[in-house]
């Protein structure tokens, strides 16, 4: 995979868009079982992502990730804040910047593992991790652009019938199920956004 | 007179709301009086309910003393906050700041008058956490 300077800002608007376009989205899944707070703290984040542009994109790809990743960080204003920023960040310290998909697998496994200590939390627990870990796992099987996409889609899909045991939703107990987790949402969104943004690139 | 000063152990109270923030310092202040040094921060950058690393990281700036920081959270986005905060102070006094599993306000309360008498930041950390022992 070989991101040139115009692939790589058409990348980093494919992931600012998906979050600014679903941002009433993600607000309404947070008022079911968070505090409504995450639309708007996701889409605060991405705008300041957004607002970073041109220069963004003349970075490498592993620094332009740690940059984003540090937006997120400082912007967002919610535990998803430090979650998804900490993903890019470790994603960009992992990350070479001609990366191959035996990269790719390796560094996301990284910025997981990151994500997990930051939250101190697992996949099952009702938070983004249940997509991260499962798109993972069709990533390093070898799964393509549509199957990786799918995945997450429906990993966040399967949310719903989870008991949160971790972040807000998990102070409503039993209440948190029957809702999809908006963190997850937000995650699933952001996958699809790059898996078409790079997939575009790998056509043309 | 010549004795050096190590200083007592800074404080600081991040909660989502600005308001609850400065009100529990007012606390604090009341109670243990001006030995402490004492910040608090609240709010997200667009001054909504939430919490900033940016501010967090203001905040411990404002009280850095050789003895330490404890930092007194509310909700778990400030915790998440605070911890990113302090991975992101420099490698000498990263292990110097710590983030207390304590309630805010008690917490804020009883961390500061441990540190007014002069304890460590283990004791301070302790004595606040023992609140939910």
């Amino acid at each position: 995979m070989s991101l040139d300077r115009a692939s790589r800002e058409k990348l980093v608007r494919a992931l600012a868009e998906a979050v600014i376009q679903h941002a009433d989205e993600l607000t309404s899944l947070d008022q079911a079982i968070g505090d409504g707070d995450h639309g708007l703290n996701m889409k605060r984040g991405f705008e300041a992502v957004l607002a970073t542009l041109p220069g963004l994109a003349d970075k490498s790809l592993p620094e332009m990730l740690k940059s984003i990743g540090m937006t997120l960080v400082m912007k967002v204003g919610g535990a998803s804040g430090p979650l998804v920023g900490t993903f890019f960040m470790e994603l960009g310290k992992a990350l070479p910047e001609q990366p191959t998909r035996a990269d790719l697998v390796a560094a996301t496994d990284m910025a997981i593992n990151a994500v997990k200590a930051r939250g101190r939390s697992e996949a099952g627990q009702k938070t983004l991790l249940d997509v991260l870990v499962p798109v993972h796992a069709v990533l390093a099987a070898g799964g393509d652009a549509t199957a990786i996409a799918a995945e997450a889609m429906q990993a966040a899909d399967r949310t719903m019938p989870m008991l949160a045991i971790r972040g807000r939703a998990s102070f409503l107990g039993e209440r948190s199920i029957g809702h999809m987790d908006p963190g997850s949402r937000s995650a699933s969104l952001l996958i699809d956004a790059a898996i078409k943004a790079l997939e575009f690139e790998a056509r043309s | 007179m010549n004795s050096p000063n190590r200083g007592n152990v800074g404080i600081v109270i991040v909660s989502h709301s600005p308001k609850i923030a400065e009100g529990a310092a007012d606390m604090v202040r009341q109670m243990v009086g001006n030995a402490v040094p004492l910040a608090w921060t609240g709010g997200d950058v667009d001054g909504g309910l939430g919490t900033n690393v940016a501010g967090i990281l203001a905040a411990i700036e404002t009280v850095w003393s050789p003895a330490g920081v404890a930092v007194l959270v509310d909700l778990g986005g400030a915790e998440t906050n605070s911890e990113m905060a302090v991975e992101m102070l420099a490698e000498d006094r990263r292990a110097r700041v710590v983030v207390c599993n304590a309630p805010v306000v008690e917490g804020a309360v009883i961390a500061a008058t441990e540190s007014s008498g002069g304890s460590s930041l283990a004791a301070v950390k302790r004595s606040a956490e023992e609140f939910y022992a």
